[in-house]
């Protein structure tokens, strides 16, 4: 070590000039996800949940639920129903896992070093719902591949399918917000599974994920239009089965992405520079 | 404590007045005014709760200030929190790393949040490693370090962006005594590489091995500052202990120590449970003539170590009161020499 260990500080005195550029920004985000991927390696059953439920959902829906609704031996309609179906819904699993995750990564001292560091106090949230999206890509990888032993077609084209891909991602990163936001105002990432298992059950249940609406009761069937997982299952079914109306489901699901994002992630952001 | 507001330029790396932080009906930080000379340590001494962690973490960005007024390398917390985040390095009293990264992953995370190219990330990660002893344990998880090497991984993360102020938050509560020498090395390193530190202790002794002033805090409040050696004067500095080789001296011995006239020296106690005499000092000049004088006198001597006084004692010997919380002062031994054969 030399003597001149010391740097006078980079900016003028008077000035809070401290002012982050974008590449800098990206340098951080990097570094930060790299610390999130990190961990998964350190700890690979965390991976469990990305790795195993989408097997676990697909065979559950397209052979309990697909039988109940298509009838015995239209396994075939089943799978072009239920995976769409799934993949919509497995961004909400993945997006609640964050919740708790921020909330846990809180209670360690490593988040008082990032808060006291010359970086976007963002980055760290960012990172987070970057990875989260990495595990989110490689679980609908496993969904789509499972689909596919079991005879799913893409007859929407590729392109359609990415499409489908990419809207699920997009909406399931704008629920990440929401849970980062529950997960730093509760206390116990226990807590934040419980309330969030509140919000999703209904959510997934009262849409057209799993069942097609027209089986349900008239206020239900209202409610599933409304709700934007039976938008997005909708918009991923017309994008990856090549038929029924795309642009209606997209649009409404893209809205809901852009107002929940608007909403939740300033306030995030916001609570989670005030959070002591 | 009345004091000018106006802010002197040059010569303080830390500048707090009157400083104020409530929870609620807590009165954490309760008006607090210090400084902290460049390239100097100062040491705010208080028991748990004292509201030494809430100043901290008021000076560190972490927490807003009620009221009151705090520059830091010439930045103003409240105002200018980001520029001064590129000036300061924390280790918490919690190590504040990530437990489930390898020590090399925790540093080269933090250089390339320093903006430091990878390459400039990787030598110094290697760098720190080695200096803080930790190379061999580099590629291990943090979580499976022992505690002073987490303290030791903590202190070379808060190292890394070379912060002209650094806070070290109780840095050795909880360690061993050999873990806590470690530490104490390793700040006294940072300072003479012309860092300027900010510690917080419980222990009069980490006090007095490593700062040059003293803030001591009580209640959210300073209740005596100055400089070390001027607070030891004012608690009455140290307690020389001697064993004698046969225990029936112990009486002649503290009337000699009594009737020999030397300067400062009021008189001796003989402590028949401990087999000691006991004889306050306040000079290592004393301690040599204490010596002296036995020598003289014939007596054997099987050992002698001074005792600085605990927190508590400061506490009784400042304010004439025990201190607001000082049922674990005990966690860290108070006796703070080692002991020096005869």
């Amino acid at each position: 070590m030399s003597a001149a260990t010391v740097t006078a500080p980079a900016v003028k005195p008077g000035s809070d000039d401290g002012r982050i550029g974008l590449r800098a920004n990206l340098r951080h985000i990097g570094a930060l996800a790299r610390r999130n991927a990190l961990q998964i390696k350190q700890d690979p059953q965390s991976m469990m949940d990305v790795l195993l439920a989408p097997v676990i959902f697909i065979l559950l829906f397209v052979y309990v639920f697909g039988g109940a609704i298509f009838g015995k031996g239209h396994q075939d309609l089943s799978v072009q129903y239920m995976v769409p179906g799934i993949m919509a819904m497995m961004g909400m699993n993945i997006a609640m896992a964050v919740g708790s995750g921020v909330n846990e990564d809180f209670r360690k001292g490593v988040m008082d070093r990032f808060r006291t560091m010359p970086i976007a106090r963002s980055s760290v949230l960012i990172a987070k719902i970057v990875v989260e999206i990495g595990r989110m890509l490689i679980a609908t990888a496993i969904l789509l591949g499972m689909g596919f032993v079991l005879g799913l077609e893409i007859k929407g084209g590729v392109l359609a399918l990415l499409g489908a891909v990419a809207l699920a991602t997009a909406f399931g990163a704008a629920l990440m917000w929401i849970f980062i936001l529950l997960g730093l105002s509760v206390q116990t990432p226990q807590a934040v599974q419980g309330m969030a298992m509140l919000v999703l059950m209904p959510l997934q249940f009262g849409s057209s994920i799993f069942a097609p609406p027209a089986s349900m009761p008239g206020w239900l069937e209202g409610f599933t239009k409304v709700n934007p997982l039976s938008n997005l299952a909708d918009a991923s079914r017309a994008l990856v089965n090549g038929q029924g109306a795309v642009a209606h489901p997209v649009l409404i699901t893209l809205g809901w992405t852009v107002v929940i994002t608007a909403v939740t992630m300033p306030l995030a952001v916001a609570k989670f520079r005030k959070k002591t | 404590m009345t004091r000018q507001t106006t802010t002197t330029k040059g010569g303080n790396a830390v500048e707090v007045r009157g400083l104020v932080k409530h929870f609620g009906e807590v009165k954490a930080v309760d008006g607090v005014d210090l400084d902290v000379r460049e390239g100097t340590v100062l040491g705010v001494l208080g028991p748990n709760g004292a509201g030494k962690t809430t100043l901290v973490r008021c000076l560190s960005t972490l927490l807003v200030p009620d009221a009151g007024r705090a520059v830091v390398a010439g930045f103003d917390v409240v105002r200018q929190p980001r520029a001064l985040r590129r000036t300061i390095g924390l280790t918490g009293q919690y190590a504040s790393v990530d437990e489930k990264l390898s020590g090399w992953e925790n540093l080269y995370m933090i250089g390339r949040l320093l903006d430091l190219s990878r390459k400039d990330a990787r030598r110094r990660a290697d760098e720190l490693l080695e200096r803080f002893s930790l190379t061999e344990a580099a590629r291990r998880p943090a979580a499976k370090y022992s505690g002073g090497m987490r303290r030791r991984l903590d202190l070379a993360a808060s190292m890394i962006g070379r912060p002209a102020v650094l806070y070290l938050d109780e840095p050795t509560t909880g360690l061993d005594p050999r873990t806590r020498n470690e530490v104490w090395e390793e700040v006294r390193r940072m300072v003479s590489d012309g860092a300027t530190v900010l510690l917080t202790t419980q222990y009069m002794e980490e006090a007095e091995q490593l700062a040059d002033e003293l803030t001591v805090i009580d209640r959210g409040r300073v209740i005596a500052e100055g400089r070390v050696d001027e607070l030891k004067a004012k608690t009455g500095g140290r307690t020389l202990q001697i064993r004698p080789a046969v225990p029936g001296d112990l009486d002649r011995m503290a009337d000699a120590i009594a009737q020999a006239g030397l300067d400062g020296i009021a008189g001796a106690t003989a402590d028949h449970d401990g087999g000691v005499v006991n004889v306050p000092i306040i000079s290592d000049e004393q301690l040599t003539a204490v010596v002296g004088v036995l020598g003289q006198r014939g007596f054997a001597l099987s050992g002698i170590s001074t005792h600085l006084p605990s927190l508590d004692e400061v506490f009784l010997a400042i304010t004439g009161q025990k201190t607001s919380e000082s049922t674990d002062s005990g966690e860290v031994p108070d006796q703070s020499f080692a002991e020096v054969s005869a």
